[in-house]
């Protein structure tokens, strides 16, 4: 697991999107509701890239993306001509 | 490991009102981030309108205010010639902008007007009901609609982006999507772009339509209703830099 | 500088002007920052004088798409804390009323002057005292009101602004002067002269860019329950603050009157010719001209009801401030009324004779 993603699933409405885009099909709807109603999404991190898809098209911004190494992409559905992801920041 | 992906501070960590699976939220992030990597927090003024999108002060860390239905664009003439550092952006949805304020952007745009307008177009009315907008595809069911659109009764869908093209006014005019991971980060180099003209004093009204689901009112779930955009919303409303490149 | 005559007299700048052009300079006078405003007769003074003098000032002018624009022209400028104003005519002022009642929403400043004309619709071009309701019952959507001033003279008008400037941003409501045809073609030598000003709160609520503080948000959307109902109430509290200490309200020869005629704007300045004449006729009349039509001079008009004698108001409309009279007078007295609507304008003898009338049939036994 090169990457890891952090969803605030309380605070998640179940739309899915995050489910549809992830290259490597990690993320699932959850069963269980959380307290809104909503099932939300889940993840086992299993094959997760840290390639933040998922976090690109969140429409609530509650997903956090964590990745090995240099914070660069590793894989991803690449976008276009860029080579480095403009949403991605670094952290030190 | 490292964190490579999180909120930006000044998008506000609090749930939003927005049903799940619509574009607002991922708008609203872009512009958040922009702001935040541009380091403008302290010198920006946003313009919430009326729509779905009213709240929006809510979710934005920037002072901010909430204008009457379609008049932000001369609410951000007021502000940005009185106070000619700041950077002043509206937010409108198709209703606001393209229906009740055509004129208000037509002549803020026709003016030339320093401010940058992120126009959100999800084809329909979504905090009344889903109405007829201006933007409403041909066929498209709406509230008010409910046979769908017909050019003879209703008229074509509105091309706000083409019309603004032609205003020597306008400096940058680019319609982008939120339909996919490589669309949203394109439309975030868009409003990036748009605010970075107005930073650097550029002499004109820059635009970006952002074609944006409405899964609610479409009927569709949210991965279609990000498909849809892709296969219906793009042939009226073909995506590009129409003006002024990036 | 385009006024005519101009010479100095012990310091105050004495001008011969045009109220259109004297309550523009007085804008300028009183710091307002930005003009915004689209063509309308009969005002259009306003805004040539204001294209020529403000960028001279290092302000803003501009003239916008309509009057829709204009006023949230002034309602952006404002959230972010100038001064700023807007001017038009009757049929402009309606499209306004959208964007007054959201100022008054959003508790902003902003001065709004209304040349009156005929109505309704596009009515005329003449002088008229039609828009008296719209003016003082706050005019817009929404339970709010707006201070009015009615001046009768080149030189109230112009000392009306520098007024309705410091009273909007006091009471962070929007101020509107209410003039007409005539007031505002009409020429008078002035002074122009600086007032005394209030002390004013600072604007903490303006919208200048979050540096180093929270953010401002500038609103008129209250939807959590009873938010509204507060915000209302302390609006309420606030026209009660501005109706107790804010009335402007000139009395002549009312202690003794038998007739006491009530008046503003221009309608005011014929009244007291009248009155003049009917004194030289050995009739004891008096006058009563509110300046603040809102808030409006209940207590000094009830006052004067307290002793028997006949009220006559006159109005160029069908009727409009006759009903604040009567209100304020409850019954104690006889309220008539005389109007001319439509762009008539009362002559002297007119209401001359009228007071001779009323005055006669008062003393004849029933």
């Amino acid at each position: 697991m090169a990457g890891k993603i952090v969803i605030n699933s309380e605070r998640c409405k179940g739309c899915g999107l995050c489910v549809v885009v992830c290259p490597r099909k990690t993320i699932v709807i959850s069963g269980i509701s959380n307290k809104n109603g909503y099932f939300p999404a889940q993840t086992d991190n299993g094959d997760c890239t840290g390639c933040a898809a998922c976090a690109v098209v969140c429409p609530e911004a509650i997903i956090e993306v964590l990745r090995e190494g240099s914070g660069r992409v590793i894989v991803a559905i690449e976008p276009g001509k860029e080579k480095k992801p403009t949403l991605t920041k670094e952290k030190a | 490991m490292k964190t490579v992906f999180e909120r930006t501070p000044t998008l506000k960590d609090c749930p939003t009102h927005y049903c799940p699976g619509c574009g607002h939220g991922i708008a609203h992030r872009l512009i958040a981030e922009t702001i935040d990597e541009l380091g403008i927090r302290g010198r920006t003024i946003g313009i919430a309108p009326v729509g779905c999108a009213v709240l929006a002060y809510d979710y934005l860390d920037v002072d901010m205010i909430e204008v009457a239905h379609g008049r932000a664009p001369a609410v951000a003439t007021g502000m940005k010639r009185t106070n000619p550092d700041k950077i002043i952006f509206s937010y409108q949805g198709d209703g606001d902008l393209a229906s009740i304020g055509a004129g208000e952007i037509l002549h803020a745009g026709h003016r030339g007007e320093q401010i940058t307008v992120i126009f959100i177009n999800n084809a329909v009315f979504g905090m009344t009901g889903g109405q007829m907008a201006p933007t409403t595809m041909l066929e498209q069911v709406t509230a008010t609609t409910p046979k769908g659109r017909t050019a003879a009764g209703e008229g074509y869908p509105l091309q706000v982006a083409e019309l603004l093209v032609t205003l020597p006014g306008t400096i940058y005019v680019e319609r982008c999507a939120l339909s996919s991971v490589a669309q949203v980060r394109n439309t975030k180099k868009a409003i990036k772009h748009a605010f970075e003209l107005q930073l650097s004093g550029a002499q004109g009204l820059s635009l970006v339509e952002v074609l944006s689901p409405c899964p609610t009112y479409w009927r569709l779930s949210p991965a279609k209703a990000m498909e849809w955009i892709e296969s219906h919303m793009t042939k009226v409303f073909p995506l590009g830099q129409l003006k002024g490149g990036r | 500088m385009t006024e005519r005559g101009q010479s100095s007299r012990g310091g105050d700048k004495r001008v011969l002007m045009c109220g259109n052009e004297a309550l523009a300079e007085a804008a300028i006078m009183a710091g307002c920052d930005a003009y915004f405003g689209y063509p309308i007769t009969p005002q259009n003074e306003i805004s040539a004088y204001m294209a020529r003098r403000m960028p001279d000032e290092g302000r803003v002018f501009l003239q916008s798409e309509s009057e829709l624009a204009a006023i949230n022209m002034v309602f952006g400028a404002s959230a972010t804390g100038q001064r700023t104003m807007t001017s038009s005519s009757s049929p402009g002022i309606s499209l306004m009323q959208e964007g007054i009642s959201y100022l008054a929403g959003a508790e902003l400043p902003a001065v709004v002057v209304n040349v009156m004309r005929g109505g309704p619709g596009l009515g005329n071009i003449a002088p008229s005292q039609g828009d008296y309701f719209q003016a003082t019952r706050g005019g817009g959507h929404g339970d709010y009101r707006t201070i009015v001033f009615g001046p009768s003279s080149v030189q109230e008008l112009a000392d009306c602004m520098l007024l309705a400037f410091d009273l909007a941003d006091l009471y962070r409501m929007p101020v509107m002067v209410l003039a007409d045809g005539i007031l505002g073609q009409m020429m008078e030598p002035i002074v122009l002269k600086e007032k005394p000003r209030r002390d004013l709160p600072a604007k903490e609520w303006a919208l200048t860019g979050a540096e180093g503080r929270p953010q401002n948000i500038v609103r008129s959307l209250w939807l959590g329950e009873g938010v509204l109902e507060e915000l209302n109430c302390t609006l309420r509290d606030r026209y009660e603050q501005i109706q107790k200490n804010e009335v402007i309200c000139e009395q002549h020869d009312v202690d003794d009157a038998e007739i006491v005629v009530v008046a503003y704007g221009v309608a005011a300045r014929i009244v007291c010719a009248a009155v003049q004449k009917a004194k030289q006729d050995g009739i004891k009349a008096g006058w009563i001209r509110p300046v603040t039509l809102w808030p409006f001079p209940i207590e000094q008009i009830s006052k004067a009801a307290d002793e028997l004698r006949i009220f006559l108001v006159v109005e160029m409309s069908n009727g409009q401030m006759v009903e604040d009279v009567r209100l304020a007078v409850s019954g104690k007295a006889p309220v008539v009324f005389y109007g001319r609507p439509g762009g008539g304008v009362p002559t002297v003898d007119e209401i001359f004779e009228l007071i001779k009338q009323l005055t006669l049939r008062s003393k004849t036994p029933i």
